[in-house]
């Protein structure tokens, strides 16, 4: 029988097969950040194994806490900072030149196909986009990861995830992840990888592939992941052009990673997303989804864009669509985190970031910040927001707040009306006036 | 082996995810020592009160479907460590809780739904003792009763070895 890509990724990773259920696999990347890495650090340094097991290997950010708020954060930083130096881990970005790790990471051409990736965020899922095994991992995996460059995992199973039909103008990737969270369930997916193929997945931008799987984990998946393809090795080509003759080549090397016409799955699910709405949560669990349609007119305090589900620049040209020539609603609080310098300044250049001020909205430096509750927007009890980010928990964005995950899109239409908006009229509006 | 079990604590709901866990707040703590106050303060549980004392003599946690749930923060499972709860009893786990359990040579099993509900029917004054050898866990409440569990056997290491950082730098 055939493999999936999955499968073939551990096959050539394999380090150890404790049992015929489990692997340890040889790591090509560890990825750190300054929440969970510190406290590792902390542990390896009281067991004197203050080691890594390969510096290049290693790529470190400041992103969450980012500057600063306080000591302890500022100590949090100043670990991971002093680390980095210690094991000349040349791949570390600090304040200036950091950015949201799902966002920063492969921008810097780090992930590339069969690779296998851990770092110490669920979130880590978003890097399967470029057709390599990336999973979340706790600090254990991660010293373990730092210290020898191995890490365990149960034997791969994939659901493949086959979508067909058109996306509709003001219908994104991030619409069609959370229908397919509501579709599988917050658990429909744990100790599966997510396999994402069919004709809107082959369409999709980088960018797009990397929101639909920074997703997976929110329907439990350990991993989402997608076929590497010609626009694949487009991205990727400023950080391949020394490995490849030409981008056609580098496309015919990395099909040797795609999954086997006759490989085995748990199940095949198809989805034609055609006719498919904006998505909207209503709850506090990722998989509480509705069409906007029956969920506009509910009030929001604050909107915000940003994060390493949607805080790149395609999201924020979308959203700038609708804000421009618009002012947000006298009771909202637009805040706008672009997820990198690098999407910054080309904001800067495409005049995105005037768009965005001009319809009142407050501009942050990259960071997660408000995504995960800790600095940049902290919700009050009560409040209600918004966001473009990917979870919704209780408490998530502030104890008391309520979070609505959306698309930019729907984000910046919400910030205009200050209630739920379909961004679809307004996106129509914006094209006639253009025409 | 070491031994699990103990008076546990019943938290009947699903979906029970890692921010009510530990809240993110407390993640600029830089000993796991810190995070021990916070044991559940976000949960959302009808009835359910963080400061109860039933939950801080507990050592056993029995709970339902897709446990810790959401980040990968292993702050979830040393906040029960440092609670002295090193078992917890569900019907599923997100797999990263579940792998972080067994890498901290704690112990996640599993049960289906109707030993769980039968479980919790033993009411609330409940003891929990673990056979690793048979994989039989052994609930005392208003009776006794006993259900087998599976174990992996990777996981059954890394709990004998004390964790996966001891096996790692044992094996690789
Ligand atoms: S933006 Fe939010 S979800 Fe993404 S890595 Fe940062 S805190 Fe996590």
């Amino acid at each position: 029988m055939g493999q999936t890509i999955a499968e073939k990724i551990f096959a050539a990773h394999r380090r150890d097969t404790p049992t015929p259920d489990n692997a340890v696999l040889n790591l090509d990347v560890v990825l750190a950040h300054e929440i969970t890495t510190p406290i590792a650090i902390n542990d390896l340094v009281a067991r004197g194994m203050d080691r890594v097991f390969d510096s290049a290997k290693i790529k470190a950010v400041i992103d969450h806490v980012t500057p600063s708020k306080d000591s302890k954060t500022a100590t949090q930083g100043k670990i991971l900072r002093d680390w980095a130096r210690r094991h000349q881990i040349k791949d570390f970005f600090d304040i200036g030149a950091n950015g949201v790790c799902h966002a920063l990471f492969p921008e810097k051409g780090f992930i590339r196909p069969g690779y296998t990736v851990i770092m110490g965020d669920s979130h880590t899922c978003t890097h399967g986009a470029f057709g390599a095994f990336a999973a979340g991992v706790g600090t254990t995996d991660l010293e373990v990861g730092i210290l020898k460059g191995v890490c365990s995992f149960r034997r791969p199973e994939t659901i493949k995830m086959a979508i067909t039909g058109k996306l509709a103008d003001g219908v994104y990737a991030k619409d069609v992840i959370l229908f397919i969270i509501k579709t599988l369930t917050v658990n429909g997916a744990t100790d599966k990888i997510l396999e994402f193929v069919g004709p809107v997945v082959d369409a999709m931008s980088m960018e797009a592939r990397m929101t639909l799987c920074n997703m997976a984990i929110e329907a439990g998946a350990t991993c989402g992941i997608c076929l590497p393809d010609r626009t694949t090795a487009a991205y990727l080509w400023p950080f391949i052009q020394g490995d490849y003759a030409s981008v056609d080549a580098a496309v015919a090397d990395f099909r040797q990673w795609h999954s086997d016409p006759d490989a085995g799955y748990a199940s095949t699910m198809a989805l034609d997303i055609s006719g498919l709405e904006p998505q909207v949560t209503y709850g506090f669990k990722p998989d509480e989804v509705k069409d906007v349609t029956t969920m506009a007119g509910t009030r929001v305090d604050q909107v915000y864009i940003g994060s390493c589900t949607n805080g790149r620049i395609e999201d924020l040209r979308e959203a700038a669509r609708i804000l421009a020539g618009r002012r947000i609603a006298a009771t909202v609080r637009g805040i706008l985190s672009p997820a990198t310098p690098k999407v910054y300044v080309r904001a800067l250049e495409e005049g995105i970031i005037k768009t965005f001020m001009e319809a009142g909205f407050c501009v942050t430096n990259p960071t997660c910040g408000a995504c995960l509750g800790m600095s940049n927007g902290v919700l009050a009890a009560g409040e209600v927001c918004a966001s473009t980010t990917n979870r919704n928990f209780n408490g998530r964005m502030g104890k008391g707040g309520m979070v609505h995950l959306m698309s930019p899109a729907t984000a910046a239409a919400t910030a205009v009306a200050g209630v739920i908006t379909d961004p679809r009229p307004c996106l129509r509006q914006a094209k006639e006036a253009k025409l | 082996m070491k031994k699990f079990g103990g008076p546990a604590f019943v938290l009947d709901r699903s979906d029970i995810n890692t921010d009510e866990i530990i809240p993110a707040r407390y993640l600029t703590e830089n000993s796991k020592e810190a995070l021990a106050p916070h044991l559940l303060e976000d949960l959302n549980l009808d009835g359910f009160d963080p400061r109860d004392e039933k939950l801080r003599q507990a050592r056993a946690i029995v709970t339902r479907g897709n446990f810790g749930c959401g980040s990968s923060r292993e702050h979830a499972v040393w906040v029960f460590e440092k609670n002295n709860i090193d078992l917890v009893v569900a019907e599923s786990f997100a797999r990263i809780f579940r792998q972080n359990m067994f890498n901290c040579g704690m112990l996640a099993v599993e049960l289906p739904k109707e030993d769980i509900d039968a479980i919790v029917a033993l009411g609330p004054d409940l003891t929990l003792a673990v056979d690793l050898e048979k994989n039989v866990l052994m609930a005392q409440g208003s009776h006794k009763a006993s259900f087998a569990f599976a174990l992996n056997p990777f996981d059954r290491e890394l709990v004998r070895a004390g964790g996966w950082l001891a096996f790692a730098d044992a094996h690789y």
